[in-house]
C-alpha cells in the first residue's frame, strides 16, 4: 500500500537559518504516526510545512505527497494548496483559546469547514451535519454558542471536529492537548483516536508527551536540531532505544525508577539555528567523540533506524 | 444584551444630567455679569438691571438652571441676550449643515481607510504596501484647511468643476447642495482618511496574526477570504473606536473647514457666539456638542456590543 503523507529531504529555513534539515518522513494509510521532540526540535515547524502554512519568512524545501493529490505540496501556490486544506489533509492546532474565531457561532464555523469544499450539497444540510459532529464530540446543543461561552476543552474538542468534518486522509495535531487540564487531555486523544478510525484516516501526532505517544501511535520519530534522530515502532524505540538523544529523554521521562533524582539531559537546547555541526546532540551527549564532528549516517531502514555514531547497545535496558 | 441597553442608556443619562450642571456651571462662574457684558459697559446700570430682569437673570442660578435644562428638553434653547433673537432654530439649521458635511466626511474617510488599511496590512512587506503606508502619513501631517485649499486650487480655480464655496439647503437645490458639499467633505474626509487607514492597518496586522486566522486557513479558505470572513468583524472593534473619537472631534473641528469653505456651520456660530459675548448662546452650542459626543459614545458601545458577543456577557 502506498503512504498517505511522504516527505522527503525537508528542510525549513529563515533568512541564513537552518531550522529543520534532511526529514523523511512517511504516514501509511490509517497509521498513526508520532513525531516527538523538545522545544524547538523542528516537529511544529514539520507539520507546518506539511499543511503549508509557515509564517511569512519561513520557507521549506524537499519534498512533501499526499495521497490522492497529483501535485507537490512544498511550493504549491495558494489556489492548489486551499483545495487540500481542510478536504484531504486537516489539522489541529495546539491552542484552543484562541484557534476559534470570537465573533462566530461555532456552528458556522464547523459548517464552514464543508462549505468551503461543497463536500455537502447547501447551507442546510452542512448545518446539520454540523449538529451530527457536535454531537459525536459530546456538544449536542453547542450549534448556537460563541467560543468564549465555552472551556478550553470543550474548544478543543470543537477544533477537533472541524478538523475532522470532511473525512480527511491525514490528520495533523500540533500537541493538541498541551494547554490543557489533565483531566480534559484523556477525553480529547480518545475523540482524536475515535475519530480518525471511524474514517480510516492516518494520524501524525506531535507531542513531546512520550506517555500520549506509547498510547496512541504505532511509530514514533524522535526529532532533535531539526533532524529525524531515531524512528521505530513506538513499542521498539521507547524499550530499546539506540540513539543517545532517545536514551535521555526516555530516562529523563521514568518516573517510576527514579529513587531520588530525576535523571536529566545535560545542558539546554540550543537557540535555533544554533545547532552544532555534525550530530546536532553531540554538544549535550555524554558519548560524543571527535567522529560526531562528522553527520552520523543512518542506521536501519527508513522506517526503523536511527542516527548516531555511537549508538546504545541494540539490547541495554533503558535505565541501567 | 437587554442588561447591557439599560446599563449603558443609564449612562448616558446620567453623563448627560452631570454635563449639563458642568457647562452651565462653568458659564456661570464666568466672571463678568452676562447682561453688562451683553450691553457693553457703557450701559447705564437701569438698562442692565432691565435686562437681568427679562431674561430672569437676577434670579437664583438654581432657578436659572432648572429653567435653562426645562427649555432644552422641550427643544426651547432660549433668546440671545445680545441679538434678541430665539437661539434653537440658529442651533437646528447650523447643527444640520455640520452634520451633513461631517457624516459625508467620515463615509469618504471610511471608504478610503477600509480597503487601503487592509492592503497595506497584507502587503506589509511588500513595496505597494510601504508606499500605500507612505502615502497615508502624508495624509496624516497636511491639516484638513490646507487640504481644502489645494482642492480648491484644483478643482474650483483650474478646473472650474466645482464651486470653490458656499452652501444650499439640499432642499432648496440638491444640485447645487451636493456640488458645493464634494469639496469640503473630501477635505475633511481625505484627512480624516489618511489617520483612520493606519488604525485600519494596525487592527488588521493584529487579526492576521491571530490563531483563528490560521484555523481559517487549515480549514481551506485562500487568505482574502479568510481575512473577509473572520478578520472584519475582529478588527472592525478597534476600528469602530477610532470612527468614533473622530466623529466626535469633527462635529467641532469642521470648523476651520467651514471657515475655508464658507460654510454656515455649527463651529461658525460657536466662533461668533464668542466674539459677540453672546453667553446664551455658548452655552447652548457647547451644551449640543456634548450632546452630540455622548450620544456617538453611546452608539458605539452599542456597536460594540453588536460586534463581539463577548461583550454580551450580563455581569
Amino acid at each position: 500500500m502506498s503512504d498517505v503523507l511522504s516527505v522527503q529531504g525537508l528542510s525549513v529555513t529563515v533568512r541564513d537559518k537552518t531550522l529543520v534539515q534532511d526529514v523523511d518522513l512517511t504516514v501509511g494509510p490509517g497509521e498513526r504516526v508520532g513525531l516527538i521532540g523538545e522545544s524547538g526540535s523542528g516537529k511544529s515547524l514539520t507539520a507546518l510545512s506539511v499543511i503549508g502554512l509557515l509564517p511569512e519568512d519561513v520557507h521549506a524545501a524537499g519534498s512533501v505527497r499526499l495521497a490522492g493529490v497529483s501535485h507537490e505540496l512544498i511550493g504549491a501556490d495558494e489556489r492548489r494548496m486551499s483545495r487540500v486544506r481542510g478536504l484531504q489533509l486537516a489539522m489541529v492546532f495546539q491552542e484552543p483559546m484562541t484557534a476559534l474565531n470570537p465573533t462566530m457561532r461555532v456552528g458556522d464555523q464547523v459548517a464552514e469547514a464543508m462549505l468551503i469544499h461543497r463536500t455537502v450539497p447547501g447551507r442546510r444540510s452542512a448545518r446539520l451535519a454540523a449538529t451530527e459532529l457536535l454531537d459525536r464530540v459530546g456538544l449536542a446543543g453547542a450549534m448556537k454558542t460563541y467560543p468564549h461561552q465555552l472551556s478550553g476543552g470543550q474548544r478543543q474538542r470543537i477544533v477537533v471536529a472541524l478538523a475532522l468534518a470532511n473525512d480527511p486522509a491525514l490528520l495533523i495535531c500540533d500537541e493538541p492537548t498541551t494547554a490543557l487540564d489533565v483531566t480534559v487531555q484523556a477525553m480529547i486523544l480518545d475523540l482524536i483516536m475515535q475519530g480518525v478510525a471511524a474514517r480510516e484516516s492516518a494520524l501524525l501526532f506531535i507531542t513531546h508527551d512520550l506517555a500520549v505517544v506509547a498510547t496512541i501511535c504505532q511509530r514514533v520519530l524522535v526529532m532533535y536540531g531539526g533532524r529525524v534522530v531515531e524512528a521505530g515502532p513506538v513499542g521498539e524505540v521507547f524499550t530499546r532505544p539506540r540513539h543517545r538523544y532517545t536514551q535521555g529523554l526516555l530516562a529523563a521521562s521514568d518516573l517510576e525508577s527514579a529513587d531520588a533524582r530525576l535523571p536529566t539531559i545535560p545542558g539546554n537546547v540550543p537557540a535555533a539555528g544554533q545547532f552544532p555541526s555534525g550530530c546536532v546532540f553531540r554538544t549535550r551527549c555524554a558519548h560524543a567523540t571527535e567522529l560526531c564532528a562528522e553527520v552520523p549516517p543512518w542506521e536501519g531502514t527508513p522506517a526503523h533506524g536511527f542516527a548516531c555514531h555511537h549508538p546504545a547497545p541494540a539490547m541495554e535496558p533503558t535505565h541501567a | 444584551m437587554i442588561l447591557r441597553l439599560v446599563e449603558r442608556t443609564a449612562v448616558l443619562l446620567v453623563s448627560l444630567a452631570v454635563a449639563s450642571v458642568l457647562v452651565f456651571g462653568f458659564m456661570a462662574v464666568l466672571p463678568g455679569d452676562p447682561a453688562r457684558v451683553a450691553l457693553g459697559v457703557n450701559a447705564s446700570d437701569e438698562a442692565v438691571a432691565q435686562l437681568r430682569q427679562q431674561f430672569g437673570l437676577d434670579r437664583s442660578l438654581a432657578t436659572q438652571y432648572v429653567d435653562w435644562l426645562g427649555g432644552l428638553l422641550q427643544g426651547d434653547f432660549g433668546t440671545s441676550y445680545v441679538s434678541k433673537v430665539a437661539i434653537g432654530p440658529q442651533i437646528a439649521d447650523r447643527f444640520q449643515v455640520t452634520l451633513w458635511l461631517v457624516v459625508t466626511a467620515m463615509i469618504v474617510a471610511l471608504v478610503l481607510a477600509a480597503p487601503a488599511g487592509t492592503v497595506m496590512a497584507a502587503r506589509h512587506r511588500r513595496i505597494s504596501g510601504l508606499a500605500l503606508s507612505a502615502l497615508s502619513q502624508l495624509g496624516v501631517a497636511v491639516p484638513a484647511f490646507l487640504a481644502g485649499i489645494l482642492l480648491i486650487m484644483v478643482f474650483a480655480v483650474k478646473l472650474g468643476w466645482l464651486p470653490a464655496n458656499g452652501w444650499t439647503p439640499p432642499a432648496e437645490d440638491p444640485g447645487m447642495f451636493l456640488k458645493q458639499l464634494v469639496l469640503p467633505a473630501l477635505s475633511l474626509g481625505l484627512v480624516q482618511g489618511a489617520v483612520l487607514t493606519r488604525y485600519v492597518r494596525s487592527a488588521v496586522l493584529d487579526v492576521l496574526r491571530e490563531d483563528y486566522l490560521r484555523t481559517a486557513r487549515a480549514k481551506g479558505l485562500r487568505p482574502f477570504p479568510a481575512l473577509w470572513r473572520h478578520g472584519l468583524r475582529n478588527a472592525a472593534v478597534p476600528v469602530v473606536t477610532v470612527l468614533g473619537l473622530q466623529l466626535a472631534t469633527l462635529l467641532i473641528g469642521a470648523v476651520v473647514v467651514e471657515r475655508v469653505f464658507v460654510i454656515p456651520g455649527l463651529g461658525s456660530l460657536l466662533l461668533d457666539g464668542v466674539s459677540n459675548r453672546d453667553l446664551l448662546l455658548v452655552q447652548d452650542v457647547v451644551m449640543v456638542l456634548v450632546v452630540a459626543v455622548l450620544v456617538v459614545n453611546f452608539l458605539v458601545d452599542l456597536l460594540y456590543v453588536a460586534l463581539d458577543p463577548r461583550l454580551r456577557v450580563s455581569r
